[in-house]
């Protein structure tokens, strides 16, 4: 497909120019240091080139498709009409990192398993990913692992690459060449000096990738280490916060509620986190997973076997995140080398 | 099927009666619904064993067997024992007011592949509400199947779920029906004990049969152990398993054991699948 370049000091324009569509990109929170993505216009400053380089946005663009909270329908108490919103908004993301876009291809399977989600699946067809190619990689990443990289293209419909002064564009998808139609105006035609920089620029930040994990093999072993008093190591200490779940791209619980104001009322549906012991608890007060350990080793079992054996593929891209936030330093790659140790040991004496 | 665009809406029924099943703080209500638009019934299709998100708007949904079999047409049928919040709230409904039902959901009991077999119906307490609709669908299919025997338990005698249907089957030559309490009582002319010492007391010949157990998670467990001590093989015995749900259709995470969703891979399950899922009757 196409190839473009702007200069950084036309990001504006370009954010005008998509009048089309609802732009999102990531944007600092004014107070402290959090990156979450966000609806813009042109005035908004975003976290986007000119010294705003970040490693990864503390929140996941996942929020985007599947909102925090949002209304499945809304109703009046004492009629039967229900009414769920429209949501027909073209939209697109700036700036989304090749593990987050990652992340949405792997949770379509999920949200488009059987019973097709339609809130998830509207919102997923009418936005176009414009990716930004990630040159300062942070330390707990791990996307080589998870077939991912730095400047991955795979899951995204175009990709940005920051190059100083100029960001240069490289479309992927009908979609995303139909975008720089839109910014006809003001793009102009990349050359070679910028294509050979952003590929050297890809190379240079997978060389700063120094962690990883041999996936080969986990899916397979995981359900036989069940009841392997590593669990119970992992998850001494872990306080059931849930940042795990709540900042990983992949994860995908939700809870839904009524909330009833007056007469008027929505039904909505939340994030929710398996780490917490409410999530499985049975009206009967009986919980079939009641111990941090069963909720550490449900996580991390779901994640690399579960998902796995129903869709073919791993619920983790390498962001890094879960492992970034956690206040107690619970650290997936650890559990997964001992997972793998484990099994060794078990095969040894075998 | 439900509206294919939206598995999240749910149809509005009318509830057409409604009566106590049982007495107690964990009373069992039994609800007969109709559809309030009755086109649904054109799409509709249920199977022995479907599930559906039964709620109230404004309270919430939680899930239910449909406990009545597609054999019985032109209504739908929900024992709920009281149990929390949305039982409560639906325990409160009388004839006439309104619920929502969004289903049907989950897998069914292989009815159509046990034809030629023995059926042997094992429940315990509200456990006969899934087994309700094998129980109608096997009566109403009676040529299809070699024998029906129906096992049922509950704590006391004024506990029994459906007791005049109960009473119906005992009473029925061609159908085996064995009652149990488990604690003494005056004038009872039945066993007494629990379900699983049941089962070893009318001791069901594996031979071409197939037995269904629902009830406590407690009971389902020795009653598979003594399945299996009688001859049966773990594809020869199904039973249901239960877990928190809110979405239904595989989607909110929380009902998975090991691998599988109950809400959709389940709620039906033969001793073949759960043996190999640790996780299965936690």
């Amino acid at each position: 497909m196409g190839e473009y370049k702007f200069s950084i000091e036309k990001l504006p324009e370009v954010v005008s120019g998509l009048k089309e569509y609802r732009v999102y990109a990531p944007v600092k929170e004014e107070e402290g240091e959090v990156v979450r993505y966000k609806l813009i216009d042109e005035n908004t400053r975003m976290s986007i080139g000119a010294g705003e380089e970040f490693s990864n946005s503390n929140v996941p663009p996942k929020e985007l498709m599947f909102p925090e909270t949002e209304t499945l329908f809304k109703f009046h108490l004492g009629e039967g009409r229900m009414e769920a919103p429209s949501l027909d908004d073209k939209r697109v993301v700036l700036g989304i990192r090749p593990c987050d876009a990652q992340a949405c291809s792997i949770v379509d399977n999920l949200f488009g398993w059987d019973f097709a989600d339609p809130y998830y699946q509207k919102r997923r067809e009418n936005t176009v990913l414009v990716g930004l190619a990630c040159s300062s990689p942070c330390s707990n990443c791990f996307c080589p692992s998870l077939g991912g990289g730095p400047a991955e293209e795979k899951y995204l419909d175009a990709i940005m690459f920051d190059l100083g002064d100029t960001l240069y564009l490289r479309t992927i998808t009908e979609k995303g060449e139909e975008l720089a139609g839109a910014l006809s105006g003001v793009l102009e035609s990349a050359t070679d000096a910028e294509k050979s920089a952003a590929e050297k620029q890809a190379g240079e930040a997978l060389e700063k990738i120094k962690r990883s994990v041999d996936t080969k093999g986990i899916p397979e072993k995981l359900p036989s280490l069940y009841d392997h008093p590593m669990w119970e190591q992992f998850s001494d200490r872990c306080l059931g916060c849930g940042i795990c779940t709540f900042l990983c791209p992949t994860c995908h619980c939700f809870d839904i509620q009524d909330e009833v104001e007056c007469f008027d009322a929505r039904r909505a549906r939340m994030w929710d986190s398996c780490m917490f012991s409410e999530y499985t608890v049975h009206a009967s007060g009986h919980n079939p997973r009641p111990t941090r350990k069963q909720r550490t080793r449900n996580r991390i079992s779901h994640k690399y076997s579960y998902f796995p054996e129903k869709f073919d593929v791993i619920a983790c891209v390498g962001c890094g995140r879960c492992i970034n936030y956690c206040p107690v330093n619970i650290d997936i790659l650890d559990i997964l080398e001992k997972t793998k140790e484990a099994r060794a040991k078990e095969e040894k004496t075998a | 099927m439900m509206d294919d665009s939206n598995p999240y809406l749910p149809y509005t029924v009318r509830i057409e009666d409604a009566w106590y099943e049982t007495p107690g703080d964990r009373c069992i209500k039994t609800f007969k619904v109709n559809f309030t638009d009755d086109k649904v019934w054109d799409t509709w299709s249920h199977k022995p064993g479907n599930c559906a998100m039964v709620g109230k708007l404004g309270i919430g949904e939680s899930m239910f067997c449909i406990s009545s079999s597609p054999t019985e047409e032109g209504y739908l049928r929900f024992s709920i024992m009281r149990m929390g919040k949305v039982t409560q709230a639906l325990h409160d409904l009388e004839a006439g007011d309104l619920m929502t039902v969004r289903g049907p959901l989950g897998n069914n009991f292989p009815v159509e592949e046990w034809e030629g077999k023995r059926i042997i119906t094992v429940g315990g307490g509200i456990g006969q509400a899934p087994l309700r609709p094998v129980i109608n669908y096997i009566r109403a299919n009676k040529e299809k199947y070699e024998e029906l025997i129906v096992l049922y338990g509950s704590r006391t005698s004024s506990d029994i779920c459906f007791q005049g249907e109960l009473d119906e089957f005992m009473a029925d030559q061609e159908c085996g029906c064995h009652l149990s309490i488990d604690v003494e009582e005056e004038q009872w002319p039945h066993f007494v004990g629990f379900v699983p010492t049941l089962l070893m007391e009318v001791s069901p010949s594996p031979e071409n049969a197939v037995a269904v157990t629902c009830g406590p998670p407690i009971m389902i467990r020795f009653v598979i152990e003594n399945l299996l001590k009688l001859g049966f093989k773990p594809e020869q015995i199904y039973t249901t398993l239960e877990n928190r749900m809110k979405c239904g259709i595989g989607k909110c995470g929380r009902c998975n054991v090991g691998p599988l969703y109950v809400c959709k891979d389940g709620p039906v399950f033969s001793y073949e699948t759960l043996q190999k899922i640790p996780e299965a009757f936690a």
